[in-house]
C-alpha cells in the first residue's frame, strides 16, 4: 500500500484530474437519477443540489470554526495553568 | 438467577476478581476466555424474553435480567466490545487495569439487563467508579487531576439522576425502570433525564468526554468510548423516547461537536469530541420517538461503538507507538505505519457514512425519521453536521495524521511503527464488522426494537451520499490552510465549570476566611478578655469567699493546733505545770461562784 500511495504523490496531477472528473460524473449523475422519494422539494427541484449543500457546508464549518477558533477559543496551551497557579501565588 | 437466565456481569466480575491471580503463561488465554464467555452468555441470553433473576430486596422487587429486543442489542454490542478491548490491550500486563474495564464492561451489562431503578443505579455507579481507574492508569502528569474531575462531574450527575428516582418513587410508589409519562415531565422525569443525559455527553455536561477520554490509557480510551455514552443512550432509549427537548439537545450536540473536532489539534480529543457529536444523532434519534427514529439511534450507537471503537484503536496505536497525540507532534505516519493507517481509514470512512461503511446503515435511518415527523429544520441540521463529520474524521484525521507536513521529531519518527500482533487482530476485526454491518445491514436490521422497513441501498441515497462527500472534500482541499492544526486547547464550558471552582475556591479563601479570621479576632479580643476578667473574679471569689469560709475554718483549726500544739512539749514538768494550773484556775473559778 506504501508503494502505492507514493506512487498516487508521485502522479498527484493525474490523481486531482481524475478526482474532477469523478466528481463531474457523480454531479452529472445527479441529474438522471430518480428524485420524486426525495423529503423535500430543493432535493427534487434544484440541480447539483447535495453538491451544492456539501460544498457549502463545508466551507461555512471551516468559516464558524476558523472565526470561533479566532475570538478566543483557542488559548495558549498552557491557559489553565497559569489561571490556576494564581491563588497559589496569592497564598504564598 | 432464576430459569437458564446467566447475568453476564457475574462472568465479568468473577473474572475479575479471580485475575491477578492468574499469572505467567494462562494470564493472556484467560483475559481472552472471560469477556469471550460473557459474550456467548448474552448470545445465549437473546433466546429468552421477559424478566430473570427477580430479587426481593425489602419492600422492592429487583429485576436483574429484563430480556427483551432493546436489552439485547445494546448488550450483544458491550459483549462483543469488552472482547476486542480486552483483546487490544492483551499485551498489558497490570492486572488492575483489566480489572477496571470488566468492572466497567459488568456495570455497562447489569445496567441494561436491569428492569428497575435501584439496581440501574448501582450498575450505572459501577460504571463511573471503574472507569475512572482507565484514566487514571494512563500515569500522565494530567491523569488525577483530569480522573478527579471525571469522578466529580459523574458523581454529581448521579446525585442528580438518584434524586429523580426517589421524587419518582414517592409520586408512583414503584421502582419499575419503564418509559417516563414524557407528555407530562414532571420534575423527576427532567432530573432522571439530565442524570441519563450528563452520561450520554449533552451539551453542556459534556466536557468532562473530550477531557476525560483524550487522557485515557491507550487501551482504557477504547472501553471508554463505547460504555458510558451508549449505556446512556440504552437508558434514555427506554425511559425518554420521544421527548421533544431531546431532538433540539440532540441537534446541538452534533453541531457543537463538530465545530470543536474541527478545530482540535489532539488526535484522541478530536475522536472525543466525535462521540460528543454522533451521540447527538442517537438523542435526536430517541427525541423523535418513532420506531424508525429508535430504530436509527438504536442502530447508530451499535455502529458507532464499532467504528469508534476501531478510530480510537488506530489512535491508541500511533500514542502506544509514539507516545504522541498531536497532529502538530505527527504528520506523515502512512509510511511507518501502513496497517494503522489502513484501519484508521476503515473507521474514518465508517462515521463519515460512506456507502458500504457502517454508518450509512443507521445515520440516514434518524434523519429520514425526522423528514418523516415533518421535523425538517432538524433533519437538515444533521445532515449539514454529517457533512461536518466527513470533513474532520474522513478527512482531516487521516490527512495530518497520516499525510500532510511531517512534524515528527527523529525519536518519533524512529519510534513510529505498527503495533503487536494482538492489536492488529482487534483492529482486524473492528474493520471488518464495520464494513460488514454497511455492506450487509440486515443482521443489524433484525436485531433492531422494531421491525425495519428500510433500504440504505437506494441509488438516490448513494448519489445523495457521494455528492455529500465528494464536494465536501473538494470545499476541505481547497480550504485545508484554514483547518490546518495549531499547538492550542480549545476553552469550552468547562472553562465556567473550572471558573465557577476558582470562584468556590476565592469564597472559601477571601470572604469566608475573612469571616472566620474576624470572628477569632473578636473572639479573643471581647470574648477570651471578657472570659479572663470573669475567671479572674471568680478565682478571687473562690479564694476569698467560699474558700474563706470553708479553709478559714481549717486555718483556725490549724493556728488553734499550733497554739495546742506549745502545750504538748513531752516534759512531765510543764505539763503538770499546765495541768495544775487549770485545775486551780477551775477550783478558783468554783469557790468565787459558790460564793456569790
Amino acid at each position: 500500500m506504501t508503494t502505492l500511495i507514493e506512487y498516487l504523490q508521485t502522479h498527484l496531477k493525474i490523481v486531482i484530474t481524475l478526482c474532477f472528473v469523478v466528481l463531474s460524473v457523480i454531479a452529472g449523475s445527479s441529474l438522471l437519477i430518480d428524485t420524486h422519494h426525495a423529503h423535500t422539494w430543493v432535493e427534487q427541484h434544484v440541480p447539483f443540489f447535495w453538491s451544492l449543500f456539501g460544498f457549502a457546508a463545508a466551507a461555512v464549518i471551516i468559516g464558524v470554526a476558523r472565526w470561533f477558533g479566532r475570538s478566543g477559543i483557542q488559548a495558549p496551551m498552557d491557559f489553565y495553568d497559569r489561571s490556576h497557579s494564581t491563588p497559589c501565588e496569592e497564598e504564598e | 438467577m432464576t430459569s437458564s437466565f446467566i447475568h453476564p456481569s457475574v462472568l465479568l466480575i468473577a473474572g475479575a476478581l479471580l485475575l491477578p491471580f492468574v499469572r505467567g503463561p494462562l494470564r493472556k488465554p484467560y483475559l481472552f476466555l472471560v469477556p469471550l464467555l460473557a459474550l456467548c452468555v448474552v448470545v445465549l441470553n437473546t433466546s429468552l424474553a421477559g424478566s430473570f433473576g427477580v430479587v426481593s430486596f425489602l419492600d422492592w422487587q429487583l429485576v436483574l435480567g429484563r430480556v427483551d429486543k432493546l436489552s439485547t442489542v445494546f448488550a450483544l454490542i458491550m459483549a462483543l466490545m469488552a472482547v476486542i478491548g480486552t483483546l487490544y490491550g492483551l499485551h498489558v500486563d497490570r492486572a488492575g487495569e483489566h480489572m477496571a474495564a470488566w468492572f466497567y464492561a459488568a456495570g455497562s451489562l447489569g445496567a441494561i439487563y436491569s428492569g428497575d431503578y435501584l439496581s440501574l443505579f448501582l450498575f450505572w455507579e459501577m460504571m463511573a467508579f471503574a472507569s475512572v481507574f482507565l484514566v487514571w492508569f494512563r500515569r500522565g502528569p494530567q491523569s488525577l487531576r483530569v480522573g478527579y474531575r471525571y469522578l466529580l462531574i459523574h458523581t454529581i450527575g448521579g446525585i442528580i439522576l438518584l434524586a429523580g428516582i426517589l421524587l419518582r418513587y414517592q409520586a408512583v410508589g414503584n421502582i419499575t425502570f419503564d418509559l417516563l409519562d414524557v407528555a407530562h415531565p414532571e420534575l423527576y422525569t427532567w432530573l432522571i433525564m439530565i442524570g441519563f443525559g450528563l452520561n450520554a455527553a449533552m451539551v453542556p455536561l459534556h466536557s468532562w468526554l473530550p477531557e476525560a477520554y483524550s487522557e485515557a490509557s491507550f487501551n482504557g480510551a477504547v472501553f471508554l468510548c463505547a460504555f458510558t455514552t451508549k449505556t446512556a443512550v440504552y437508558t434514555l432509549a427506554r425511559s425518554c423516547a420521544g421527548m421533544d427537548v431531546l431532538v433540539v439537545l440532540g441537534v446541538i450536540m452534533a453541531l457543537y461537536g463538530v465545530i470543536y473536532a474541527v478545530m482540535e489539534n489532539d488526535i484522541r480529543k478530536l475522536l472525543a469530541w466525535s462521540i460528543v457529536s454522533q451521540v447527538g444523532y442517537m438523542v435526536a434519534g430517541i427525541g423523535i420517538g418513532t420506531d424508525m427514529a429508535i430504530n436509527g439511534a438504536v442502530a447508530h450507537a451499535v455502529v458507532h461503538i464499532l467504528y469508534k471503537s476501531l478510530l480510537f484503536m488506530g489512535t491508541g496505536s500511533v500514542l502506544y507507538m509514539t507516545g504522541k497525540t498531536k497532529f502538530t507532534e505527527l504528520g506523515g505516519l502512512y509510511a511507518k505505519m501502513p496497517a494503522t493507517f489502513f484501519f484508521t481509514l476503515i473507521g474514518c470512512l465508517s462515521i463519515s457514512a460512506a456507502p458500504f461503511f457502517a454508518a450509512y446503515a443507521s445515520k440516514s435511518m434518524i434523519i429520514t425519521a425526522g423528514f418523516e415527523q415533518h421535523l425538517n429544520w432538524a433533519s437538515w441540521l444533521l445532515m449539514f453536521g454529517a457533512t461536518g463529520t466527513f470533513m474532520y474524521n474522513g478527512l482531516k484525521l487521516p490527512y495530518f495524521l497520516f499525510f500532510g507536513a511531517n512534524h515528527c521529531s527523529k525519536a518519533t519518527w524512529a519510534k513510529a511503527g505498527d503495533p503487536s500482533w494482538n492489536m492488529l487482530i482487534a483492529m482486524t476485526l473492528g474493520a471488518t464488522l464495520c464494513i460488514l454491518v454497511g455492506t450487509a445491514p440486515g443482521f443489524l436490521y433484525a436485531l433492531l426494537p422494531y421491525a425495519v422497513d428500510y433500504n440504505p441501498h437506494t441509488a438516490y441515497h448513494l448519489l445523495e451520499t457521494l455528492q455529500l462527500l465528494g464536494f465536501a472534500a473538494l470545499a476541505f482541499f481547497l480550504l485545508k490552510r484554514y483547518v490546518e492544526p495549531v499547538d492550542r486547547i480549545c476553552l469550552d464550558i468547562d472553562w465556567l465549570y473550572r471558573q465557577a471552582g476558582c470562584g468556590f475556591l476565592w469564597l472559601i479563601k477571601h470572604p469566608l476566611q475573612w469571616c472566620d479570621t474576624a470572628w477569632g479576632e473578636a473572639y479573643r479580643a471581647v470574648g477570651l478578655s471578657s472570659l479572663m476578667t470573669l475567671s479572674r473574679f471568680w478565682s478571687w471569689f473562690d479564694w476569698h469567699a467560699i474558700d474563706g469560709v470553708v479553709d478559714g475554718l481549717a486555718r483556725s483549726v490549724r493556728a488553734l493546733g499550733g497554739k495546742v500544739r506549745i502545750l504538748q512539749s513531752g516534759q512531765i514538768q510543764i505539763t503538770l505545770y499546765y495541768a495544775f494550773s487549770l485545775a486551780a484556775a477551775l477550783l478558783v473559778t468554783f469557790i468565787f461562784y459558790q460564793l456569790l
